[in-house]
């Protein structure tokens, strides 16, 4: 079963999150910052980060930047899922490394599709 | 809804688009018909019904047909087909008509996912074939479809439905809350109210139709006139395609099933188009 990362600082999203990638047929872990995120890469890398952008300690774009750097840390697929939607922001996720992009507030539909988008269907 | 109320929407989708309503799916009507009442001042769906019986302005017919005949949309739906289309089909095209526009036509483009999609390829891939001169037209049986299609301006939940960020960034800009497509491919298509079972004797010309997820939701006869006035608008070597799951009338003339992609079929005498 593939593995999906939820890195979200709210725990009511990371609940959310958890019920539709579980539903998509995703085995999922959950971290509630970049730092520990990062930490739970170096031991198990996850097929596909579902990343938040801001959060306390480590953002979701200093992780992201971080986990590029890490060994075997190209694989992963990493969606960007956050309420940060200027175009700008956007450029600056796709320029660091992120695939998909899912700007706040999602539904199940729009997880499918941006998964699908990501070849993760 | 009372029954009567049902039927009468029934019929008149039947007569006036070729659509197949179902009067059973109480729901369905209520949850496209409510809006329209609204809209155009009543106070329930039943005044509306009322109003129409005794007004029988065409122009509400028309607003009631053109809401039952909405149909759920999103970019790049069936990501096979536009695969098909951008791997296959646009450079056979591009090959095969140096010397002249090619012209893509999609049918009932709704409010303009799939032909804005469409203008999105032909752009990416612009590149590719210097010559090429792709045309692009939409049409719809709705004018508030169309409305909303020739604006180019879609909520952030139409714009995560199918399409890719980076298609997003590239080819659209925010406004507010909203995304709106760039000027350059919104004036690249051509837009115009069509009646797809009505007189079409001048549209023609087309290289590939879009109908894709419309004559499965149609009556028989119109079926068949859809399909007939489809092939008719052809060029040689034409195609249409319908949705994957729709059969535009068992193989009959005049398009055979074509190979590629579900739902692809091709004039069965090129002859036939020139006409």
């Amino acid at each position: 079963m593939r593995t999906c990362l939820i890195v979200d600082d709210s725990r009511v999203i990371r609940k959310v999150a958890r019920r539709i990638l579980e539903d998509l047929g995703f085995d999922v872990a959950e971290a509630a910052d970049g730092a520990e995120a990062l930490a739970w890469c170096r031991t198990t890398m996850p097929d596909v980060v579902l990343l938040d952008w801001n959060m306390p300690v480590m953002n979701g774009l200093e992780f992201l930047r971080g986990l590029r750097m890490e060994p075997g840390g190209k694989a992963p697929k990493v969606i960007f899922c956050t309420v940060e939607n200027e175009v700008s922001a956007i450029r600056e996720a796709l320029e660091s490394g992120a695939d998909e992009y899912i700007m706040k507030p999602f539904d199940s539909e729009i997880v499918a599709a941006k998964f699908a988008l990501a070849g993760l269907a | 809804m009372k029954p009567e109320d049902r039927d009468l929407v029934a019929q008149l989708c039947a007569a006036r688009s070729g659509q197949k309503v179902d009067p059973a799916k109480d729901y369905l009507l209520e949850t496209r018909l409510g809006p329209v009442a609204r809209r155009e001042g009543f106070d329930s769906i039943s005044d509306l019904m009322t109003g129409l019986r005794t007004r029988r302005e065409d122009r509400l017919i028309w607003a009631i047909v053109e809401a039952m005949a909405a149909g759920d949309t999103s970019f790049f739906r069936d990501q096979s087909a536009f695969d098909h289309f951008r791997n296959v089909l646009a450079p056979e095209l591009a090959d095969r008509r140096r010397d002249q526009p090619i012209r893509i036509w999609s049918a009932a483009c709704g409010t303009g996912q799939e032909i804005h999609s469409l203008a999105m390829l032909v752009d990416d891939m612009a590149g590719q074939w210097p010559d090429a001169r792709f045309e692009l037209f939409g049409s719809d049986l709705s004018e508030r479809a169309l409305e909303k299609a020739q604006s180019g301006l879609y909520t952030q939940f139409e714009v995560q439905r199918g399409l890719p960020i980076r298609s997003l960034v590239r080819h659209f800009e925010k406004i507010d809350d909203m995304w709106v497509i760039s000027p350059q491919l919104r004036q690249a298509i051509r837009w115009r109210r069509l009646n797809l079972i009505g007189d079409m004797s001048r549209v023609r010309g087309f290289d590939l139709i879009f109908c894709r997820n419309v004559i499965g939701a149609m009556i028989e006869p119109a079926q068949r006139q859809v399909v007939e006035n489809l092939a008719a608008a052809l060029n040689p070597g034409g195609m249409v395609l319908f949705g994957a799951d729709e059969d535009p009338v068992a193989g009959a003339e005049p398009l055979s099933p074509a190979e590629g992609v579900a739902g692809l079929y091709a004039l069965r005498n090129a002859d036939r188009a020139a006409a």
